[in-house]
């Protein structure tokens, strides 16, 4: 596939990102296509890693492109690479969904529908960035079980940390000491800075 | 939870793994510690490179539909100071925002009776499933957080027009009660008056009833209802029955 899909992670792109979203909030659609360009594949890939439905996910998705658009000119660089922002944004309503008993009810029914549907990581080792994949892997395999679980459970499945504490059979407070752990070590191998 | 226990949160904040009560809670301590703020814009950008790891092709129809719906999306201005808080103002639009649900229901539920009387069956249904999707997006603005009210009544003092318009939702909508029914070959337009210059905004052919306006309140200073030939003018013909300002 000749697409490119952009997965270098937040700061790679840098002040491109932030030109664009700069553009992006006096209004310039043009400048929307091409940040939607690079974001919207780390996007929907992420919303659909929470959500696993595929419909929903795409649905979620546009909400959090449109949402990008809306708000372009209440992002901050102060607090964080343009990528960040709209992931995180992302995540939030990914999980919102995960968490409003409707949606689940209709996720359930489609799942099995779904199942048959070609797998996420084949799709995705067709695109750009098996580095970054594979460092992010790597970072991963550093962190011990529990905070790998942890973070797991919590940013991937979108449980909130008393559900994570239930399904690993941990205390409240070493669920959340190892979720914040596990995010420093993640943090350092990755080289993040804010 | 004492300031060290908040503090431990901000893995699970910044993963949205806390309940909304806790994430308040969390949302009230970053407020007075620099470092839990600078610790959260951390964990959000390791997040991110955890997210962007599963970036996937997205389907070029979906790119087709964002880009569609842009002119449609009011873009919200930039955050600047707060400001004061006016919970009198509030409580008092949300009360005239409940006032005016009822008294919505009531107008549409007039409208819907004399549809039936003067149409046939099949085409009672497809109006009334129309009025209703109005009704439903109208009702949608109501709960608009920043919606706003103004009414003014019909000429002679007969009936009553309501507009609400909100910002964020860039979008209007017009509530007639009890006006009179235009006569026949003529309709009620609504226009947006920018600055002077009328803009159309829909047609209404029933004095009870709501109507969603076409196009983006943003920019304009109120809204002007006339009578038009069936069928809509490009420009007022006729002096405006109500003017209801943007206040």
């Amino acid at each position: 596939m000749s697409t490119v899909v952009h997965l270098s992670g937040p700061g790679r792109p840098g002040p491109e990102l932030k030109d664009l979203l700069a553009g992006v909030a006096r209004g310039d659609q043009d400048a929307f296509s091409r940040l939607y360009d690079t974001v919207a594949g780390p996007v929907l890939g992420l919303v659909r890693r929470v959500l696993r439905d595929p419909a929903q996910s795409e649905e979620v998705t546009q909400e959090v492109l449109l949402e990008v658009w809306r708000t372009a000119a209440r992002y901050q660089a102060e607090r964080g690479e343009v990528m960040a922002w709209v992931l995180t944004i992302a995540h939030r309503r990914a999980v919102d969904r995960v968490r409003s008993v409707q949606a689940a009810a209709d996720r359930d029914q489609r799942a099995a529908a779904a199942s048959h549907a070609p797998a996420f990581d084949r799709v995705a080792e067709q695109v750009e960035g098996r580095l970054e994949r594979e460092q992010v892997r790597r970072c991963m395999r550093m962190l011990t079980e529990l905070q790998r679980e942890a973070l797991t459970l919590a940013y991937y499945r979108g449980y909130t940390y008393p559900q994570v504490a239930e399904v690993l059979g941990a205390p409240l407070g070493t669920v959340k000491t190892r979720m914040r752990d596990g995010l420093i070590r993640l943090r350092d191998c990755l080289g993040v800075g804010a | 939870m004492s300031a060290a226990d908040l503090h431990t949160l901000t893995g699970a904040y910044a993963a949205h793994a806390l309940d909304p009560a806790e994430s308040a809670e969390f949302e009230r301590h970053l407020a007075g510690c620099p470092a839990c703020v600078q610790e959260v814009a951390e964990f959000a950008a390791t997040l991110a490179r955890l997210g962007a790891a599963q970036a996937v092709l997205p389907p070029p129809a979906l790119k087709a539909q964002v880009m569609a719906a842009l002119p449609t999306l009011r873009q919200e201005a930039p955050r600047t100071a707060p400001a004061p808080g006016r919970p009198r103002g509030r409580l008092a639009r949300g009360w005239a925002r409940l006032a005016l649900a009822v008294c919505l229901a009531s107008a549409v539920g007039a409208g819907g009776v004399a549809v039936q009387q003067h149409q046939q069956a099949e085409r009672a249904r497809a109006r009334a499933a129309a009025l209703q999707q109005q009704q439903d997006r109208f009702v949608g603005l109501l709960t608009a957080p920043d919606a706003r009210t103004a009414t003014g009544t019909g000429v002679g003092g007969v009936g009553a027009g309501t507009v609400v318009w909100s910002s964020s939702r860039g979008q209007a909508g017009f509530l007639a009660a009890g006006l009179p029914t235009p006569a026949a070959g003529t309709t009620y337009e609504l226009w947006f008056d920018d600055a002077g210059t009328m803009r159309p905004a829909g047609l209404l052919s029933t004095g009870d009833g709501v109507l969603l306006l076409t196009g983006t309140p943003d920019g304009a200073g109120g809204v002007g209802v006339t009578v038009e030939p069936a069928g809509g003018s490009a420009h007022p013909t006729t002096a405006p029955l109500m003017l209801l300002p943007f206040t």
